[in-house]
């Protein structure tokens, strides 16, 4: 275009502003007006996100209640018991009742009762019994006791139930041990299952609620077109996505606190780490999230697709990285690919801390695995990112 | 005077395909409110969002208070203050909280009561966002415009789906911006409302300007002042040439500067219907057909309109 446009000049258009403001008279009266500084922007944006969340009680109950119940739940289903009494059946006949008699010499290792050999074997079958004795007789007057044992070797408590009723009735049948033993019970906090879930459910929920909470409110937004009318500010781009992500931190550290609370107080867990390792953690792990979160809602237009992609995302994390039970259990070839999802090294950095006290330097490759996910996430994040 | 906004040749083709804008040029003077008037699918968001720096041109050149886009964006933003269309603000926020957050992005904004107050909000400042009126959530979104302290109003269809007395109210707003030395940039495609509001217009259709002016040159361009709309007997069914020959009967009648038809009625478009009006009842008794309607009005900018796009603005395209 050669037409020439009119320009003016920067100083001549403010003044011109500022008389506009002056003429304007109502807010030159009430003195100097208002001047935002640098980080006004970012602080009401947070407050803004903090309020919105409060006031979303899906989210409250999504982000705290949940877990708890979750916890809650798996950690008394999952409570440490003293190993629980073999149930045993012994199937109904004639010497039924001196095996009985035999067995409940010693009741605290045996709980055993006389039912008919069909239904005996049909309970064995539904779990209802350990194991199943079935007494026979041999010799030439058939007074002779002779056992058989039905158990299932692929259940452990019915191979347990096995050895503690043949131990039962050896010794009432008069075997005598030849070494003598003693033993001494020691159930410490630390090695049962609900000391293993509960820093696995605390990297689970910071993973969930770092995506959803900054993927889902971000293609909310954009929906909305809430994201294009703050582009038409001068707001910076960056404040608002550093408010969306840090608003995560003030949660995580209430998330965290309820569940490491549970732990202490309901099943007295014990932390050996330093709270502010673990804190550290937390705020590490969120971000990585966060950054996630940001990478998979970077283009998306509707809510619909984002929840697709976001499970798409957590899907492998819920089942490889040991949430619920150790990825030990996968071949040894997968290991080094489990270990470099995020949710792995937060896992095992937080089982690490809290349970082992171990300090964060000695885990500096799982720390550099967090870094790396945050650092890479938010930069493809920044490059990708739609704004309209 | 100065400009407060100008362009020149500005295109926009989304997806190599469709063309949005071919060729716009548009200059709008500081202190006045401007309309952009067009049928749906016309151009006149895409044409805002480019002014507003949302969207970039495919080619054209924008000046925004003498300033481009390119090397001036931080500067602009501060001064422009906008209302999209359809934007749904945060509803869990309340009203004072949404101005207030609006007003943290601006170096110097407005008091948030000021504006409250200015937009008769006050009452509902404590109220969710959620729980706002059509025409309150409307006024709040050109709350969070004006809370900027702009020097350029841009607002996309600010009355659309408002009812009678809300759409008056935002009139007012408008008015009291302009009157402090404001300049206005709307879309809408309510007639009476660009007719009242503002002092220019341009009317876009398929991505262009096809007339500008003030109202009144608008209408007066129409080439006369009066519409008569009439409908006789027989006339809709006869054959395209009985319809040619009336129509000439019809040009040929005194006064009549132009004659369309418009939905089954005839329109006249008339300097003095009192000279016009006894000749058409004669020509129509002349015929020996019956006159089925007839009626005058003062020619308003939907004529013009229909004039020139052969549409009505607010049909669908």
């Amino acid at each position: 275009m050669s037409a020439p446009l009119n320009t003016h000049e920067v100083d001549k258009a403010t003044g011109a502003g500022a008389a506009a403001d002056v003429a304007k008279g109502g807010a030159a009266m009430r003195g100097i007006p208002k001047q935002n500084g640098r980080w006004s922007a970012y602080a009401h944006l947070l407050l803004a996100r903090i309020k919105e969340m409060q006031r979303e009680p899906e989210v409250i109950f999504w982000v705290f209640v949940f877990p708890l119940l979750l916890a809650f739940g798996l950690g008394i289903a999952f409570r440490s018991r003293p190993a629980s009494i073999p149930s045993v059946a012994i199937a109904a006949g004639p010497h039924a009742s001196i095996v009985l008699d035999m067995a409940q010499r010693s009741p605290q290792s045996l709980h055993a009762q006389i039912v008919p050999e069909a239904e005996a074997l049909n309970g064995f079958r539904l779990g209802r019994y350990d194991l199943v004795i079935v007494p026979g007789s041999n010799g030439a007057s058939g007074d002779k006791l002779d056992l058989e044992y039905r158990f299932d070797p692929a259940r452990p408590e019915s191979v347990l139930a096995r050895a503690q009723a043949d131990e039962v009735l050896q010794a009432a049948a008069g075997r005598k041990n030849p070494l003598p033993t003693s033993a001494q019970a020691s159930s410490e906090p630390g090695a049962r299952y609900i000391d293993f879930l509960i820093p696995g459910l605390l990297g689970m929920n910071l993973m969930n609620s770092g995506m959803w909470g900054v993927g889902f409110s971000l293609v909310d937004y954009r929906q909305r077109k809430l994201l294009k009318r703050y582009v038409a500010t001068p707001m910076r781009r960056s404040d608002f996505l550093l408010a969306l992500t840090s608003s995560r931190l003030a949660l995580m550290v209430l998330e965290l606190g309820l569940l490491l609370g549970l732990g202490i107080f309901i099943f007295h867990m014990r932390v050996l780490g330093s709270w502010l390792a673990i804190l550290l953690l937390g705020a590490l792990g969120s971000a990585a999230f966060a950054g996630l979160g940001l990478l998979t809602a970077s283009r998306a237009q509707k809510i619909e697709s984002v929840s697709g992609l976001m499970n798409l995302v957590m899907m492998p994390m819920w089942i490889f990285s040991g949430v619920f039970f150790s990825y030990e259990r996968f071949p040894a070839v997968v290991h080094p690919l489990i270990r470099a999802l995020p949710l792995t090294a937060l896992n095992d950095a937080l089982r690490a801390t809290i349970l082992e006290g171990a300090p964060l330097t000695a885990q500096a490759g799982r720390l550099a695995v967090l870094v790396a996910w945050t650092v890479v996430s938010f930069l493809l994040a920044l490059s990708w990112f739609r704004w309209t | 005077m100065n400009l407060a906004i100008e362009c020149r040749g500005l295109r926009k083709t989304y997806d190599r395909k469709v063309e949005a804008l071919r060729g716009l040029d548009l200059e709008i003077r500081e202190g006045e409110c401007f309309g952009l008037l067009g049928p749906n699918g016309a151009g006149k968001t895409t044409a805002i969002e480019i002014l507003e720096g949302l969207l970039k041109p495919t080619s054209g050149e924008v000046r925004i208070l003498g300033y481009s886009w390119q090397t001036h964006s931080r500067e602009l933003r501060e001064w422009l203050g906008i209302s999209l269309q359809e934007t749904r603000l945060s509803e869990k926020l309340t009203v004072r909280e949404t101005i207030e957050l609006f007003a943290s992005f601006y170096r110097r904004p407005k008091p948030a009561e000021e504006v409250l107050a200015e937009l008769e909000l006050t009452e509902k400042s404590n109220s969710w966002v959620g729980k706002l009126s059509g025409g309150q959530r409307q006024r709040l979104a050109v709350a969070t415009a004006l809370v900027a302290n702009p020097r350029i109003l841009f607002l996309d269809e600010p009355t659309t789906g408002l009812d009678p007395q809300s759409r008056r109210q935002l009139w007012e707003i408008i008015r009291e911006f302009q009157r402090r030395g404001g300049t206005v940039l709307l879309t809408t495609h309510y007639m009476d409302e660009a007719e009242r509001l503002c002092d220019r217009l341009a009317i876009i259709d398929y991505g262009q300007v096809i007339a500008e002016g003030t109202p009144a040159e608008l209408i007066d361009r129409l080439g006369g002042q009066h519409v008569v709309e009439f409908a006789v007997s027989g006339n809709s069914h006869g054959s395209a040439k009985d319809r040619a020959l009336a129509h000439d009967v019809w040009r040929a009648l005194p006064g009549v500067e132009a004659v369309h038809g418009d939905d089954g009625f005839i329109c006249l478009t008339v300097r003095q219907p009192h000279v016009t009006i006894p000749a058409l009842l004669d020509a129509v008794s002349h015929q020996g057909a019956k006159l089925l309607h007839l009626t005058t009005r003062q020619a308003s900018l939907e004529d013009v309109f229909v004039r020139l796009t052969g549409r009505h603005l607010r049909e669908e395209s």
